[in-house]
């Protein structure tokens, strides 16, 4: 029975409440809404919400790491879907969401930094994965911006990149075409929500909605600072550019528009987004190693956004209690792994409501 | 065979002292910290959040092993004072692995600053663990002043080049009135091994697990290593001889 004046939507079975309305939740409302459920999306529209702050990348390949085989795995086949995913979001919404198919370059600024992007390759192709090794010079003809420092690159052209701020966008409007309700407000407890299902996408702050009904979930705020430039002349980058610089990761990912989104920090500070000095210029620093010409851009802005990050770098997508379905920590992938998100969970809760 | 590992006074049964910078992801680093058997382990303190559910000082919890703060990103003796006085509150230990730093392209110890520190944070009732330079004098001054131990590097921090001036460790072991570990730069399990030949009380790595390709598997030949090399040294090796001198009698008797 629904707690007394607790929000509610109705007794029909095929009620869904989506807490969170970050891409995770809205994919998952506009699916399924598309499917005849009847869909509410609950939206805090939190300070340091991570599709925010999202660089947007699609790239599972340029992010392997020899021990996250399965999130490789996981990421690739998030991949696979969308193409198809972003057509269909375009149409669905009449919005454009920024998606790019000009591939990643992974770049090497010295021979340490080789070393590391050589074991990537090597990675890559124990789990059958080609990626072009270039010289320094062919490194540079992709993208001429690169410092002659650069000491090689990795081309995946399978990486490519979306803008999570338009895809947002787009999620929402597609979403409310489809029949899906969305409402501005906090929710602070999962207790008082008595619909059929609720599926919890509310990010790092899930833990915390989770406990209110006795269910721990270990996931944790990792935050990331990250800058947006603009780039007039529209020329600075022709695709997303990731380097090890002196051992720390940063990316660069150009937008149609000249934007050119600069990132990431990673920093284990709880919900704290404040931006800092020191996150700027280490970012700046590392860029305008690999790119001088970084310094010439526009500075349009600096924002922290919360990862919600879990134990093993995986994402939590399972049905947590009989009403229950979450889906949350997806870490560094929630944009990539949005539409594959949706599909399991629109298939969970057709599953149970059908 | 009994052979603590004391220092400040504390008994520990591993002489392998983890960190847990460059770990993928926590579950990698649990099952190393598992694998290493390794009961005291340093954490950076410079960008953590201690209250936060859910984070590095959880595995440690879960796992039962001990923190150990570090002042590591600190370039300044009143950085990492700080950051010390700082860590004593969250994490209610005195205990703090020192590291002053002088640039970031070497992550070589600022020699100057990091006396300083340490003899503040001595003279304020710390527990100090200094990452020092491989410099005898300097192990020498640290001690004097009041460290716990003295950590000297093998090679630079996340190097993988394992120990370049073993004699310079032989002379800070040779002199040193604490125990000496070895704290940076091991690359592989014979790095680690060798260490403790040249008489080293424990080793303190990070990099050389948390960035293999099987972290759980560096981790436990790292404590094997440990276990080989502490036990080589008691052992006693024999001379180095220029020439071979045959294992078998040669002559008509036995050589018993």
């Amino acid at each position: 029975m629904p707690a007394k004046g607790a929000p509610r939507v109705s007794n029909d079975p095929s009620d869904v409440l989506v807490v969170g309305g970050g891409v995770i939740g809205l994919s998952i409302a506009w699916r399924a809404a598309q499917q005849g459920l009847s869909v509410t999306v609950v939206d805090a529209s939190m300070a340091g919400r991570a599709s925010h702050a999202a660089a947007g990348m699609l790239a599972p390949i340029t992010e392997t790491k020899p021990t996250e085989e399965a999130l490789l795995r996981l990421g690739l086949e998030g991949q696979r879907l969308w193409p198809d995913f972003a057509a269909e979001l375009t149409a669905a919404s009449g919005m454009e969401i920024g998606y790019r198919t000009q591939g990643t370059l992974a770049v090497a600024l010295d021979n340490d930094d080789k070393a590391d992007l050589d074991r990537l390759a090597k990675i890559l192709a124990g789990f059958g994965i080609d990626a072009d090794a270039l010289t320094s010079r062919e490194t540079r003809q992709l993208e001429p911006m690169l410092s002659p420092d650069v000491r090689s690159g990795l081309l995946v052209p399978s990486d490519h990149s979306v803008e999570p701020r338009l895809l947002t966008e787009a999620l929402r409007v597609a979403a409310q075409r489809a029949g899906a309700t969305i409402e501005q407000r906090e929710l602070t407890s999962l207790a008082a929500t008595k619909p059929s299902t609720t599926v919890l996408a509310a990010g790092c702050w899930s833990r915390a909605l989770a406990r209110t009904v006795g269910i721990d979930l270990d996931v944790r705020p990792v935050k990331g600072q990250v800058l947006r430039l603009h780039d007039a002349g529209g020329r600075f980058l022709t695709r997303t550019v990731r380097g090890v610089v002196n051992g720390s990761s940063i990316y660069l990912v150009p937008r149609g528009d000249g934007e050119v989104v600069l990132g990431a920090t990673q920093e284990e500070l709880g919900h704290d987004t404040t931006v800092t000095a020191g996150g700027v210029w280490e970012l700046l620093r590392d860029a305008r190693a690999l790119l001088p010409g970084v310094t010439e851009l526009t500075f349009v802005e600096a924002i922290s956004g919360l990862r919600p990050m879990t134990r093993d770098n995986t994402p939590i997508i399972k049905r947590a209690a009989e009403d229950l379905i979450v889906a949350t920590g997806h870490g560094r992938n929630g944009v990539l792994l949005a539409p594959l998100t949706a599909e399991r969970v629109v298939a969970e809760l057709i599953g149970v409501t059908a | 065979m009994d052979d603590p590992f004391v220092i400040a006074g504390e008994t520990f049964g591993s002489r392998l002292i983890m960190g847990t910078g460059g770990s993928p992801s926590l579950d990698v680093l649990e099952a190393a910290l598992i694998a290493s058997g390794t009961e005291l382990t340093t954490v950076a303190m410079r960008r953590l959040d201690t209250s936060t559910p859910g984070n590095v000082l959880d595995v440690l919890r879960r796992t039962g092993v001990r923190v150990l703060p570090n002042t590591a990103g600190c370039f300044t003796s009143a950085e990492a004072v700080l950051t010390a006085k700082l860590a004593r509150e969250a994490l209610d230990t005195n205990w703090v692995k020192l590291e002053v730093i002088a640039d970031e392209r070497t992550l070589l110890p600022d020699p100057i600053e990091l006396l300083d520190a340490a003899e503040r944070l001595v003279d304020d009732g710390f527990v100090v663990l200094p990452y020092t330079s491989d410099d005898p004098v300097l192990a020498r001054r640290l001690e004097q002043v009041g460290c716990a131990a003295v950590m000297p590097l093998g090679s630079p921090i996340g190097s993988g080049l394992g120990i370049r001036n073993p004699h310079n460790i032989e002379l800070i072991v040779d002199q040193a009135g604490v125990p000496v570990v070895l704290d940076a730069g091991i690359g592989t399990a014979s790095d680690a091994a060798l260490a403790m030949e040249l008489g080293c009380a424990a080793v303190l790595l990070a990099s050389a697990v948390t960035r293999a390709e099987h972290p759980a598997r560096m981790a436990e030949a790292m404590r094997h290593a440990v276990d080989a090399g502490r036990l080589a040294r008691l052992a006693g090796r024999i001379p180095r001889r220029f020439h071979a001198q045959a294992s078998s009698p040669t002559q008509g008797r036995g050589d018993f």
